[in-house]
C-alpha cells in the first residue's frame, strides 16, 4: 500500500507537465521548455510558501510564476515565430540559471532553499490533480474549445477559413502548460519541503515522452506518467534494498524504460500542424 | 561586395541583438544584486581579453565549446537536434583517460595522442549513433532520446569508473607522458597559468574538416540535402534514415574529442563531472555560429567570453547570471533570426 501511495505522488509532476505539454501540442507548438516550467514553479512555489507561511501561496505563486515563462516562450515561437526546440531548450537553460541566480540572491546558497511549509496531506492537491486531468479530457474532446485548440494543431488553415485565430488557440495552449507545469513544480517542492537546485532532474523530459508514449491524448499520458512513477519507485526501492545491481543501473531505470517506449511506440500520432509556425 | 556585407549584416545583427538585450538585463541584474554595473563589466574585460592569461582562458573555455557546437551543428544540417553532446563528451573523455592511463609508460606522443583522440571519437560516436539509429529506423525523437541518454551514461560512467577511480577520488590514474598535449604557456611564456593547450589546434582543425566535408564531399552534400528536404532528398535517392544515423554518429564522435581540452590538456586524468554543461551550450553556439564551422569558431569564442567572465566577476555577482544570460541571448538571437528570415521570404515573395 505505501509502494502505491508513493508510486502516485511521484507521478503527480509528471502528469501535470504532461497534460500541460498535451495542451500546448495539441494547439501545435512543440514544448521541449516544459522541463524549465517544472523548475520556475518549484522555486517560486517555495519562496512564497516560506515567505508567506501558506502553501495556497505558494501554489498561486508556482502557478503564476510557470505561466510567466510560458510566456516569454509563447513570445518567442507564436508571436515571432522563432524555432520551438530551440527556443524550448534556452527556456530551460534561462530557468535553470535564474532560479539559482535568484536562490544566491534570497537564502545565499547555491543548493538549497531552507524547508518550507507544506500541506498537512497531499491528498488534496492529489485530487486536484486527478479531476485537472478529466478536465482536459473533457475540454479538449467535448467542448468547441477544445475542438478549436485540437484543430490549431492539425488543421490551421481550416481554422482561418472560418475565421477563428489560431494564435489565440495557441496562447491559450502554451500558457496553460505554463500553469500546469508550474504546479507540477510547486508539488515537487512540497514534496521535498525544499527547492533544490535543478530539481526537476529531467522530469519535464520524461513527462514529454509519457505524453507522446500515451498518443497525445490525456488518458494516454496518464497511462505513462503512471508507469514513469512506478518505475521510479520501484528505483528507489530498489536502491534502498539489495538486488545486487549497480547504483547506475538501477538510476537509469526510467530513462532506459523512456527510449525503449519511444522506440516501440506505434508510430504517427502526432498532431499534423506541430511545430509549424503559420505564416 | 555589396551582398556580402549584406549578407553578414543580417547573420551578425539577430546576435548584436541578442547581445545588447543581455548586456541589458545583466545591469538590471546586477543592480538587483546591489552590484555596480559599470564595476562588473570592467572585473569582466579585465579577466578575459585585457591580459594574456585572461585570453589563454577564453580559448582554454572556448575549445569544447567549438566542439559540442560543431556537433550540434553537424546533427543540425541533417535536420536533427542533438541534446547528448553532454553524455557523448563525457563517455569520449572517459575513453580518452582510460586509454591514456593503460598505455605502456614510454609510448610516443605520435602514437599516445591520435590513439587518444580516436578512442574519445569512437567512443562519443557510439553514444551518438544510438539516437541516431533509433531516428533512422524507429522514428523514436532524438531530443528526448539524447536527454534520456545523458542520464543514462552518466550513471553509468559513475558505476565503471569505481573500478578505474583513484582512491577516496572521483578521477582515474594520470595519463602517461606522451599523451598529454603540450599547454601554450610552452610556447608563449605570458600565458602562464592559463589551461589553454594544443586541444585548442585540435577543436580548430575539427572545425576545419567539418567544413570541408560538408562543403566538399559527396556525403556532406547528402546530409545537407537531409536536413533541407528528407522526402526531396529521398526522391533523389538518398537513403534518409542512413544519413541521419551518420550525422547522429559524426555528432557523437565530434563531441567525444572534448575530453582532449581537459583530459590530454589541462587535469591529465578524467574527473567525473569535468564538464559543467558544455554539451548543452553546444545548441547555443551552433545557433549563434549559425551552423558554419568558421561561423561556430567565432560564437565559441562569445560564448567562451562569457564562461570565463563569469569566473572573473564570481566575486561580485554569482556566476549563476551568465547562465541565465546564455538562455536569454538565445532566445533573442533565435527570435530575432526568425523575424529576419520571415522578412527575407516576404520580400522574396513580393520580388517575384
Amino acid at each position: 500500500m505505501d509502494f502505491f501511495a508513493q508510486g502516485l505522488r511521484i507521478s503527480v509532476p509528471y502528469l501535470l507537465a504532461a497534460l500541460g505539454g498535451l495542451l500546448a501540442e495539441r494547439s501545435g507548438v512543440i514544448n521541449i521548455a516544459l522541463e524549465g516550467l517544472l523548475l520556475v514553479g518549484a522555486f517560486a512555489g517555495a519562496v512564497a510558501a516560506r515567505e508567506s507561511g501558506s502553501a495556497l501561496i505558494g501554489i498561486g505563486a508556482g502557478v503564476l510564476a510557470g505561466v510567466l515563462l510560458a510566456s516569454i516562450y509563447g513570445l518567442a515561437v507564436i508571436r515571432l515565430r522563432a524555432d520551438q526546440i530551440v527556443c524550448g531548450v534556452a527556456v530551460t537553460l534561462l530557468a535553470s540559471g535564474a532560479t539559482r541566480f535568484f536562490l544566491k540572491l534570497t537564502y545565499h546558497s547555491a543548493s538549497n532553499s531552507p524547508r518550507i511549509p507544506a500541506l498537512a496531506s497531499s491528498l488534496p492537491l492529489l485530487g486536484a490533480t486527478a479531476c485537472i486531468c478529466a478536465l482536459v479530457h473533457f475540454t479538449l474532446f467535448y467542448t468547441r474549445f477544445g475542438l478549436r485548440l485540437r484543430a490549431a494543431g492539425e488543421h490551421p488553415e481550416a481554422l482561418l477559413a472560418v475565421g477563428v485565430g489560431v494564435a489565440p488557440l495557441r496562447w491559450a495552449g502554451v500558457l496553460a502548460s505554463g500553469a500546469l507545469a508550474g504546479l507540477g513544480g510547486v508539488w515537487l517542492a512540497f514534496d521535498q519541503h525544499q527547492f533544490v537546485a535543478n530539481m526537476s532532474a529531467g522530469r519535464g523530459f520524461v513527462a514529454l515522452a509519457a505524453m507522446i508514449l500515451g498518443g497525445w491524448t490525456p488518458l494516454g499520458a496518464l497511462a505513462g506518467c503512471l508507469l514513469f512513477g512506478f518505475a521510479e519507485t520501484l528505483e528507489l526501492r530498489l536502491s534502498s534494498s539489495s538486488l545486487g545491481l549497480a547504483p547506475g543501473t538501477v538510476q537509469s531505470i526510467p530513462y532506459v524504460l523512456t527510449i525503449l517506449a519511444l522506440a516501440l511506440r506505434p508510430r504517427g500520432r502526432a498532431p499534423r500542424a506541430l511545430g509549424q509556425p503559420l505564416d | 561586395m555589396r551582398k556580402v556585407i549584406d549578407n553578414l549584416a543580417r547573420a551578425l545583427a539577430p546576435t548584436a541583438l541578442g547581445l545588447l538585450v543581455a548586456l541589458a538585463l545583466a545591469g538590471v541584474l546586477v543592480r538587483a544584486w546591489g552590484g555596480s554595473p559599470s564595476e562588473v563589466y570592467r572585473l569582466f574585460l579585465d579577466g578575459t581579453w585585457r591580459s594574456a592569461y585572461g585570453v589563454g582562458q577564453v580559448l582554454f573555455k572556448a575549445t569544447p565549446l567549438a566542439l559540442t557546437g560543431l556537433s550540434v551543428a553537424l546533427a543540425l544540417h541533417a535536420g536533427l537536434l542533438n541534446v547528448g553532446a553532454e553524455g557523448q563528451l563525457a563517455l569520449g573523455a572517459f575513453a580518452m583517460g582510460l586509454v591514456g592511463a593503460h598505455l605502456p609508460a614510454a609510448t610516443p606522443a605520435l602514437v599516445a595522442i591520435p590513439l587518444c583522440l580516436a578512442a574519445g571519437f569512437l567512443a562519443g560516436a557510439a553514444a551518438g549513433a544510438v539516437p541516431g539509429a533509433l531516428r533512422a529506423y524507429r522514428g523514436a525523437h532524438e531530443v528526448i532520446v539524447t536527454i534520456m541518454l545523458n542520464f543514462v551514461i552518466l550513471a553509468k560512467l559513475s558505476d565503471w569508473g569505481q573500478r578505474f577511480y583513484l582512491r577516496e577520488s572521483v578521477h582515474t590514474a594520470p595519463i602517461v607522458a606522451g599523451a598529454e598535449l603540450g599547454r601554450a604557456s610552452q610556447w608563449l611564456p605570458s600565458m602562464h597559468g592559463s589551461a589553454l593547450s594544443a586541444a585548442g589546434v585540435v577543436a580548430l582543425v575539427t572545425c576545419l574538416c567539418a567544413w570541408w566535408f560538408l562543403e566538399r564531399t559527396p556525403s556532406g552534400f547528402r546530409l545537407r540535402a537531409v536536413g533541407l528536404g528528407p522526402d526531396a532528398a529521398e526522391h533523389a535517392g538518398v537513403s534518409v534514415a542512413r544519413t541521419r544515423l551518420l550525422a547522429m554518429t559524426l555528432a557523437g564522435g565530434v563531441a567525444g574529442l572534448v575530453g582532449a581540452n581537459a583530459v590530454l590538456g589541462y587535469k591529465r586524468y578524467y574527473e567525473e563531472g569535468f564538464s559543467g554543461g558544455v554539451g548543452f551550450m553546444g545548441i547555443a553556439v551552433a545557433l549563434v555560429g549559425r551552423n558554419h564551422p568558421l561561423g561556430i569558431l567565432v560564437a565559441a569564442l562569445l560564448f567562451g567570453t562569457l564562461a570565463q567572465g563569469a569566473l572573473a566577476v564570481n566575486a561580485v555577482v554569482p556566476k549563476e547570471l551568465v547562465d541565465l544570460l546564455e538562455g536569454v541571448i538565445i532566445l533573442a538571437v533565435a527570435a530575432a533570426s526568425a523575424v529576419s528570415s520571415r522578412e527575407l521570404r516576404l520580400a522574396a515573395r513580393r520580388d517575384a
